[in-house]
């Protein structure tokens, strides 16, 4: 039976189309920024540059498409149809005649969903890995820069340590498969995944240690959520079966984390020995304030500016990462429809056909894109204060 | 600055004391010794057999004793048959002693590759030398566009060639190898069909044919990264007082801006450079798999996917001894062209 296809008019135009619910979220959200960027602060400021525009528009864009993915993508991203096996982009699927925009791969599976589908996987790793990175870096980070002495001393050589390793050796052996049946993943997602509850436990120690009825609340809340989030992640024995984390999804988290926040823990570091010199520092110390508060809310609030743009470009980085991760097929499952998984099956097969190749690698590059952007844009707005 | 340096170097040398411990604790857990173990046996070996087997390479020896003998502080035994008293060697294919001696990384022996059933130097070599050529090629490219790029764009900030230069150096640090490679095949090897979209043939011979796509895909991220950097130092050297001096003088722009502020600006993206190598390592091992080139990322691949310890071993001893001497470069390098910088 000869397959048949819509023009490359078409395929636009259906794409777009697929793509509704992300329209009017985006303009939803960007109308509303419009109208109040006087009142956003920072994020307000980003709407006054053509770049930082583009770099919001952008990260929303994939934001909503990883919400919507299942409302946009018209077919299961595993599911193969056999006879649309390496399909070129239009082609129509005679069954449920909907279209398969980008075309069919090498295993007859919709390039569009798989692309759409992909974006999940990325939003979700790469800002949840950043996260637990920047709260290990700055908890690790603070006390280094403001005590110096054999503390710095040991944790800089720890840090150097980890950076000498080129990334890719160091997924080779934190990411095969062997790996997970020791304890090595798990008792480094255990220490990991400690360094936030810590956090906000001293976080608010040091500010409420006077006020006890907030204090008890507070910590109670972070002890509850975090020991619930932290046995469903670690231990994966959640009581309510809503915290679940794979296997390899978890050895890759925790090989993401443990490859990128020995670069917050120097940025970290360096702003606090700068900030550390400071007028308002030496009052809190004449004060009595205790180093843990002086650290955290003195300190910290003070150096967010850097942190904030360093945050941004982290996120690009971790979606590169996870993109080499994918294209070395390390960790991912082969038939997972992230971009780099993506990229590497494509990638074989350039000689045959180039279609399912391009959707994934435009992608990860905009993405990447929109958080460069914004980074740039944000650095250029707090330089301006 | 003799002590400075020498400080340095005992500090790298801990490090790669720490990291190989690291890597050789990691490749001898349980699992990846299966691994070994069954990839180096016949198909469908029996759990007995492939136990017996690790026990007769002297995998089952003590971790520590091991890590001694690679490194060349423990003397290296050779396999002796408990019935019969006879030694073998280890691994015939790489001239293993028969007699007990000191034969490590300290004496120069990097041990013996399982996979490709040859010496890991006579190996890992040969590879280096050619991501060598290739790292040069890159160099050559990089370096100059990068540096313009980031002139031209810092020498007028704000202006229509800023705006577009520095969009264009974001976008280029936007796109990892994997992503441009696959790009520039498709539009240079599959559409244009000017270039060849595999380096294999680049082991027997360079030409402009087969070595331009790798050259220009490592290339291209790293780009970006310098522009920018230098960008940022050329925006500021050119808001000097010496350069409005010169300026004010009466000299033409261009004159001030190749004989005034191209020297200073020039610095600070040094340091960027030398700082390049370990991301461009990274690179190379993308690239060198993608392309199908024989160099050290293709063999650093190699052996991690086969468990190759001695292997192994040997790429991150080389990969992290280049991070550490590109950084101690690039500090002492610092200081030598910045005057105002002595180092203590």
């Amino acid at each position: 039976m000869q397959t048949e296809y819509i023009s490359a008019f078409d395929v636009v135009l259906g794409v777009l189309w697929r793509f509704w619910p992300v329209w009017v979220a985006l303009i939803l959200v960007m109308g509303a920024s419009f109208a109040y960027k006087k009142r956003l602060g920072l994020y307000g400021q980003l709407f006054d540059s053509g770049v930082g525009i583009a770099g919001v528009f952008i990260c929303l864009f994939w934001l909503f498409t990883a919400i919507f993915a299942s409302t946009i993508s018209p077919f299961d991203p595993l599911a193969q149809v056999s006879v649309m096996k390496d399909t070129l982009p239009g082609a129509i699927e005679p069954a449920s005649k909907l279209v398969y925009y980008f075309g069919g791969d090498k295993l007859a599976r919709d390039v569009f969903s798989r692309m759409v589908y992909g974006s999940q996987i990325v939003l979700i790793i790469a800002p949840a890995a950043t996260g637990f990175a920047l709260m290990v870096g700055i908890t690790l980070g603070l006390p280094a820069g403001y005590y110096g002495g054999k503390i710095d001393t040991l944790l800089s050589f720890l840090a150097n340590l980890v950076l000498a390793f080129p990334v890719i050796l160091l997924f080779y052996l934190l990411v095969t498969p062997g790996i997970m049946d020791t304890p090595i993943p798990y008792g480094m997602a255990g220490l990991f995944f400690l360094f936030p509850i810590i956090f906000f436990c001293v976080l608010f120690w040091t500010r409420y240690k006077k006020r006890p009825d907030r204090l008890y609340i507070l910590l109670g809340i972070t002890l509850v959520l975090g020991g619930w989030i932290y046995a469903g992640l670690v231990f994966d024995k959640d009581p309510l079966h809503i915290v679940h984390i794979d296997p390899n999804q978890l050895n890759i988290f925790v090989a993401v984390v443990f490859a990128s926040s020995p670069g917050v823990f120097r940025i970290v570091r360096g702003l606090t020995m700068d900030i550390k010199t400071r007028d308002y520092v030496a009052a809190a110390q004449t004060r009595g304030e205790s180093p843990w508060y002086i650290m955290l809310w003195e300190i910290l609030p003070n150096a967010r500016g850097p942190l904030i743009v360093d945050a941004c470009l982290r996120i690009g980085y971790t979606t590169i990462l996870l993109g080499t991760l994918g294209y070395f097929g390390l960790g991912l499952a082969p038939e997972s429809p992230d971009w780099g998984t993506a990229i590497k099956d494509a990638s074989r097969l350039l000689r045959s056909f180039i279609h399912p190749a391009l959707p994934p690698t435009i992608a990860l590059m905009s993405f990447v894109l929109g958080l460069n952007l914004l980074a740039d844009s944000l650095r250029e707005q707090s330089m301006k204060d | 600055m003799f002590s400075f340096i020498a400080r340095r170097i005992g500090t790298i040398l801990l490090t790669m004391l720490c990291l190989t411990l690291v890597v050789f604790f990691l490749v001898n857990l349980e699992p990846n010794l299966k691994k070994l173990a069954i990839s180096q046996t016949e198909m469908h070996t029996p759990a007995d057999q492939l136990e017996s087997w690790l026990v007769n390479h002297g995998y089952r020896q003590n971790f520590f004793l091991r890590y001694g003998q690679w490194l060349g502080v423990l003397p290296k035994h050779p396999i002796t048959d408990p019935a019969t008293g006879k030694t073998t060697q280890r691994f015939s294919f790489c001239n293993d002693p028969t007699e007990p001696q000191f034969s490590g990384v300290l004496q120069g022996d990097f041990g013996c590759s399982t996979k490709f059933k040859t010496t890991v130097a006579a190996k890992l070599f040969p590879a280096l030398g050619a991501t060598g050529l290739l790292m040069f090629w890159v160099l050559a490219v990089m370096v100059p566009i990068s540096l313009l790029i980031g002139i031209l764009a810092g020498m007028r900030e704000g202006s229509r060639t800023d705006r577009v230069l520095s969009v264009a150096s974001i976008a280029s640090t936007a796109t990892p190898e994997y992503v441009s490679g696959v790009i520039f095949t498709v539009i240079f090897a599959s559409w244009l069909g000017w270039l060849n979209g595999s380096a294999a043939s680049a082991s027997q011979g360079i030409t402009f044919y087969n070595f331009t796509l790798p050259v220009i895909t490592l290339a291209i991220y790293g780009i970006g990264y310098i522009a920018r950097m230098t960008r940022a130092s050329m925006v500021e050297v050119m808001t000097q007082q010496y350069i409005r001096t010169a300026r004010l003088k009466g000299l033409s722009f261009s004159s001030v801006v190749i004989k005034h502020a191209l020297r200073n600006a020039l610095i600070a993206p040094f340091t960027v450079i030398m700082l390049q190598f370990p991301w461009l390592l990274t690179g190379v091992v993308i690239v060198e798999v993608m392309f199908r080139y024989q160099g050290f990322g293709y063999t650093l691949v190699e052996a991690a996917g086969n468990n190759d310890i001695d292997l192994l071993l040997g790429c991150s001893l080389v990969s992290v001894f280049i991070v550490l001497i590109t950084q101690l470069i690039s500090d002492v390098g610092y200081a030598f062209l910045n005057p105002r910088i002595r180092v203590q």
